[in-house]
């Protein structure tokens, strides 16, 4: 018996009810365990689609790195979400009416787009990457035909990290720090003083 | 019943969509917190992301999962920028609402 339509279901059932609780749940911090969740529902799906390699990095990247930032500032700050949550059940109604119009309108391109009527099954879609490995192949075409965006995309996470340092680097009063040039630069002229002292007085 | 159990390239534009509409919507209702207004868009691009890596697969070409990378490149910057303006933010206003943010209007 084949599986996939049964895990198909499942994990993406998985991501939507994660995805619902990530928008609705009162606690931020839940909201981003959701998100862990959908996530990693989300890289099931792209392992049952050929695609190990994003599959890893999103769980790396995502579930590792950025929600654990997400946490780290939740934490970090004070926060009385309590007052942030007034206006939830005002905007309700217009968020879910949007939504679904926007959902139907997405629905309404499907049905009438040219792909949706000759859908074939995955399965016997040609995997990506059938001479190696996903990764192999992955890194054959990244360094090659995308190796300037690879470049660019380095550059971005530079400025990132380079920009939310310098936002969050804050100098308190009262810390004394090295100051390099100056310590160097010094000399006997500004740092010893000779004092004639007359016998029987101090200083 | 055909269509239910082999699983296409639509299935998974339809979990796509729903993913990215469950994001739409949590930037509406969830006006005043800009956290979860943070989360919201994170689902959208994971719903991009599916979208990508499935057309990918369809097309049996690989250019899709190499943009899903730099889709995720940017969302990892666009997270650290936007809780570094928000560390920020909250240590100079001592709040985290929207609403209180109009301090650049002229």
């Amino acid at each position: 018996m084949d599986l996939t339509p049964i895990l198909f279901y499942a994990f993406s059932l998985t991501a939507i009810i994660a995805g619902v609780m990530v928008i609705s749940l009162k606690n931020p911090v839940h909201s981003v365990l959701s998100l862990i969740v959908a996530f990693f529902a989300a890289a099931w799906l792209f392992i049952m689609l050929g695609a190990e390699f994003i599959s890893m990095l999103l769980i790396i990247v995502y579930a590792g790195a950025v929600a654990v930032l997400f946490l780290f500032v939740i934490m970090m700050m004070d926060i009385n979400f309590a007052a942030l949550r007034q206006g939830f059940t005002r905007h309700l109604p217009i968020g879910v009416l949007v939504a679904t119009l926007f959902f139907l309108e997405l629905f309404v391109m499907l049905r009438l787009s040219n792909f949706a009527v000759k859908a074939i099954p995955l399965s016997n879609a040609p995997a990506p990457g059938t001479a190696g490995s996903n990764t192999m192949e992955l890194g054959k075409i990244l360094y090659t035909d995308y190796f300037l965006a690879f470049q660019v995309a380095g550059l971005v996470l530079l400025v990132a990290m380079i920009g939310a340092i310098v936002l969050t680097l804050r100098h308190k009063d009262g810390v004394r720090r090295q100051r390099i040039y100056g310590q160097v630069s010094r000399s006997v002229k500004d740092s010893v003083m000779v004092v004639k002292v007359e016998s029987g007085r101090g200083i | 019943m055909q269509s239910f159990l082999e699983i296409g390239l639509v299935h998974y534009i339809v979990l796509s969509s729903l993913l990215f509409t469950i994001g739409i919507c949590g930037i509406f209702i969830n006006r005043k917190n800009v956290i979860t207004l943070l989360l919201s868009i994170e689902l959208m691009l994971l719903a991009v992301n599916i979208n990508f890596v499935a057309f990918s697969a369809y097309l049996g070409n690989l250019t899709g999962q190499v943009f899903t990378m730099f889709v995720l490149t940017v969302a990892a910057a666009e997270a650290a920028i936007g809780l570094a303006i928000l560390v920020v933010y909250f240590r100079n206003r001592g709040t985290i609402a929207v609403e209180d943010i109009h301090m650049m209007r002229g």
